[in-house]
């Protein structure tokens, strides 16, 4: 298929998934603030999403204070802000019109109509709504999104580079979602283990849809290195790390070239981590620091993706 | 202006609705009004969803807008619309006979019968294509003729577009409109379908292919999606299942051309463009496009990639040339011209100029390279200003205009607000030829909005209807 084709299906879905993850984040964050704590700690969760997305240094560009309002319109509502659920909602129709081609009809209208509704979104609308009905809301249209495009599309290579862009973001979010409790300050230290540290814990699993998997894989009171194990290394969980990274390795060796050798190595050698990781050795190294050291190079797959099916092919 | 003197195409002159009309009348009395306010909402609201816009030049960068749908067809009988499919069939066999003439042995020059200066001296000639033979020796593979009917109730060729014409993505949205919000107005009539146009245009892109294999690479070739009829390129890419192209998809080595996939490159055998000559190659036209595709005449010169519509096909849809055609249908095919020219006022003919200069506030005065309705004068509508501003660019320039009668457009009824009215229409039937010509009967129906207005095109606040040919 036609390379700008290619491209343009990635970072359309890739913009779908990012939404949804921000979505996620932003709900897992409002429910977090909503527990009880020291007035001192008041707001001071709401630094998570900024440092999650690397948006803190635009963000405190433009506003003095990080509490709940700003930030939830910076990072759902701001044009202004290119990693906002409004700016990518943007982004996603703006790639899928450039090839509308190659989307099935059902999948155009659903991006297409997406950006229609989230146009007439503003925070009167989204608070008359409640904050999480309007994640919920995108939350809801993402699956659309991906239903639209199990059900509808031809298993070519546009579903293939569709699918690979929803599966190099997702393990990139999921990745900044389990961090997310490095960036938030605990409460106090009597209080970890406790029911703060508990609420929090769970919301995170919340916010990949994991709660009630997490239940049934350890039947067992939530802690964080279960948690971390269960997020980074169990295959079946399709928002886990290992899952992610499969389908992103088995999708790069159905669209292999002559030009993709290195990019496939280096998703093989991610995958392999996963999958031949264990969770001990990883909290014994540090988990931000595993997580920081997964997320740089998930970077260089990008680029190396970007570079072997992405840019022109030179003649000769 | 009385409305007496058009020709209305649903009532008679007494008031009577027109036979062909009739089983639509009856439903329209027998429809609550209720619903059809709901269905032309519904409509607004499903061509939204879909994307079915254009974008305006001129407006801010991105605007789109939907381009306003109609419920009352234009309804044409069968019998009128398969005298028309013959002329139209050989009105485009001939313009293409006279564009293979032009840039071979020139015979219908050499006969006098088309001024010799007017061709070779033309802007829209390209003396690259001398000699080059084309598949088929098709060079209009798409036409869109533009007809009218006049207030005598007979249809003329307004003009023929023979470059990129567009509008037909809106001939089957149309269609597929009606059939959802109406369907047991199909039900009870037999109305001649016109959904197989993608698969009609497929086969006669398939049939110019100069490379015998199985199955051909086939492109659309768009400017990308700024463009006004993007919506329709990737409508059309889709409805036949080839690739949407841009140019820097596309690429030239040896006179043959590529494009660049995710598994490397791969040939393309018919280029179905819908970017003017101008910008396609910027080695051989404008330098400066940056959509076009560097070598593409050159492979195209080799006969190794078909175009469709070939390089060079404006020369014969130009305004100036369009008074000539009746003459290449008797030249070419030794027949009679099935459908009217209107009579046109060539002004760099200082006779005709004199005329035109003495009666522009009855006449309409275009470029004879304009097209889209931009740049044209209509003398019963325009202000004593606008007249006198386009009397100095005629002076300027009398070569580049030519002027015509204003044209008694008919009328058919349309929704303005919640009440009927009737308003002006034109109809263009899209021509297709490869091995043989194809064409849906009807075309794409575009009405005025405005009252009493008689430009059509969408840029002009133009809407558009679909068009049955009933049995």
């Amino acid at each position: 298929m036609l390379s700008r084709v290619a491209s343009n299906l990635y970072w359309m879905s890739r913009y779908v998934e990012r939404a949804e993850n921000t979505a996620r984040v932003l709900d897992v964050t409002w429910r977090m603030s909503l527990l009880v704590k020291e007035p001192r700690l008041q707001d001071q969760e709401w630094f998570a999403p900024l440092n999650i997305t690397g948006t803190l240094f635009p963000f405190s560009g433009r506003h003095s204070l990080v509490c709940a309002k700003e930030v939830l319109h910076f990072m759902a509502l701001d044009p202004e802000n290119p990693c906002s659920i409004y700016s990518c909602a943007k982004q996603a129709r703006e790639n899928a019109r450039a090839v509308r081609g190659a989307l099935t009809s059902e999948m155009w209208e659903v991006v297409n109509s997406t950006w229609l509704e989230m146009q007439q979104m503003d925070e009167a609308r989204m608070n008359a709504r409640g904050v999480s009905a309007f994640f919920d809301w995108v939350k809801e249209r993402s699956h659309l999104f991906r239903g639209v495009t199990f059900g509808t599309m031809r298993r070519d290579d546009a579903y293939h580079f569709t699918r690979l862009g929803t599966h190099i973001e997702r393990a990139d979010s999921t990745a900044r979602i389990l961090d997310v409790k490095y960036h938030i300050l605990l409460p106090s230290v009597k209080d970890v283990g406790r029911a703060v540290d508990y609420y929090q814990w769970s919301a995170v699993l919340r916010s990949v849809s994991a709660f009630e998997a997490y239940r049934k894989v350890y039947r067992d009171a939530i802690t964080p290195i279960k948690l971390a194990e269960l997020l980074i290394l169990r295959d079946d969980l399709p928002r886990s790390l290992a899952f992610c990274m499969r389908q992103v390795s088995e999708t790069l060796e159905i669209v292999q070239n002559d030009r993709s050798a290195e990019t496939l190595r280096q998703a093989g050698q991610i995958l392999s981590q996963l999958r031949y990781g264990r969770i001990a050795d990883i909290f014994a190294s540090g988990l931000h620091e595993y997580l920081t050291d997964y997320l740089d190079a998930m970077q260089e797959l990008g680029t190396h993706i970007q570079g072997s099916f992405f840019s022109p092919t030179l003649p000769r | 202006m009385a409305l007496k003197q058009y020709h209305n195409e649903m009532y008679l002159a007494d008031g009577k609705v027109r036979p062909h009309y009739e089983p639509f009348a009856q439903w329209l009395s027998e429809t609550p009004p209720e619903r059809i306010a709901q269905d032309r909402h519904a409509a607004d609201l499903l061509f939204h969803r879909v994307g079915i816009t254009f974008a305006v030049y001129g407006e801010a960068s991105g605007t789109e807008r939907l381009i306003p749908f109609d419920i009352v067809p234009h309804v044409i009988p069968a019998e009128r619309w398969d005298v028309l499919a013959r002329g139209l069939k050989q009105r485009v066999t001939a313009l293409n006979r006279f564009l293979h003439d032009v840039y071979h042995d020139r015979e219908i020059l050499a006969a006098g019968k088309v001024p010799e200066d007017q061709v070779l001296g033309n802007s829209q000639y390209r003396p690259e294509m001398v000699g080059i033979d084309v598949p088929g020796g098709v060079y209009a593979h798409i036409a869109g003729v533009d007809l009218v009917k006049n207030a005598d109730g007979e249809y003329y060729v307004l003009e023929d577009n023979l470059r990129t014409p567009s509008g037909v993505s809106y001939m089957l949205e149309n269609r597929k409109m009606m059939m959802r919000l109406f369907p047991e107005l199909f039900a009870t009539q037999h109305i001649r379908p016109v959904d197989h146009y993608p698969d009609l245009l497929l086969e006669t892109l398939r049939e110019v292919a100069p490379r015998d294999v199985e199955s051909p690479v086939i492109v659309l070739l768009t400017p990308g999606h700024f463009n006004s009829a993007y919506f329709e390129h990737a409508f059309l890419a889709q409805q036949m299942g080839i690739e949407l192209v841009e140019g820097q998809d596309l690429f030239v080595q040896d006179d043959t051309v590529f494009m660049r996939t995710t598994q490397g490159p791969q040939r393309v055998d018919v280029v179905y463009r819908r970017i003017d000559d101008d910008f396609l190659d910027p080695l051989a036209f404008r330098p400066d496009s940056m959509l076009g595709v560097p070598g593409l005449l050159s492979a195209f010169r080799a006969g190794r990639v078909a175009l469709a519509n070939a390089i060079g096909t404006g020369v014969a849809d130009d305004k100036s040339l369009y008074p000539y055609v009746p003459e290449m249908i008797r030249f070419y095919l030794g027949e009679e011209p099935i459908l009217k020219n209107v009579p046109t006022y060539q002004l760099r003919d200082p006779k005709d100029l004199a005329y035109t200069l003495a009666h522009l506030p009855e006449l309409v005065v275009k470029e004879t390279q304009g097209s889209g309705g931009y740049g044209m004068l209509v003398g019963p509508t325009a202000s004593k200003d606008e007249i006198e501003n386009y009397r100095r660019r005629i002076v300027d320039a009398p070569e580049r205009f030519i002027a015509q009668p204003t044209l008694s457009l008919s009328l058919v009824p349309t929704f303005c607000g919640d009440a009927l009215s009737p308003r002006h229409i034109d109809l263009r039937p899209y021509v297709l030829s490869g091995n043989e010509v194809r064409f849906v009967p009807g075309g794409l129906t575009r009405v005025a909005l405005r009252e009493g207005s008689l430009v059509v095109n969408s840029s002009q606040g133009g809407g558009v209807k679909d068009t049955w040919v009933v049995d």
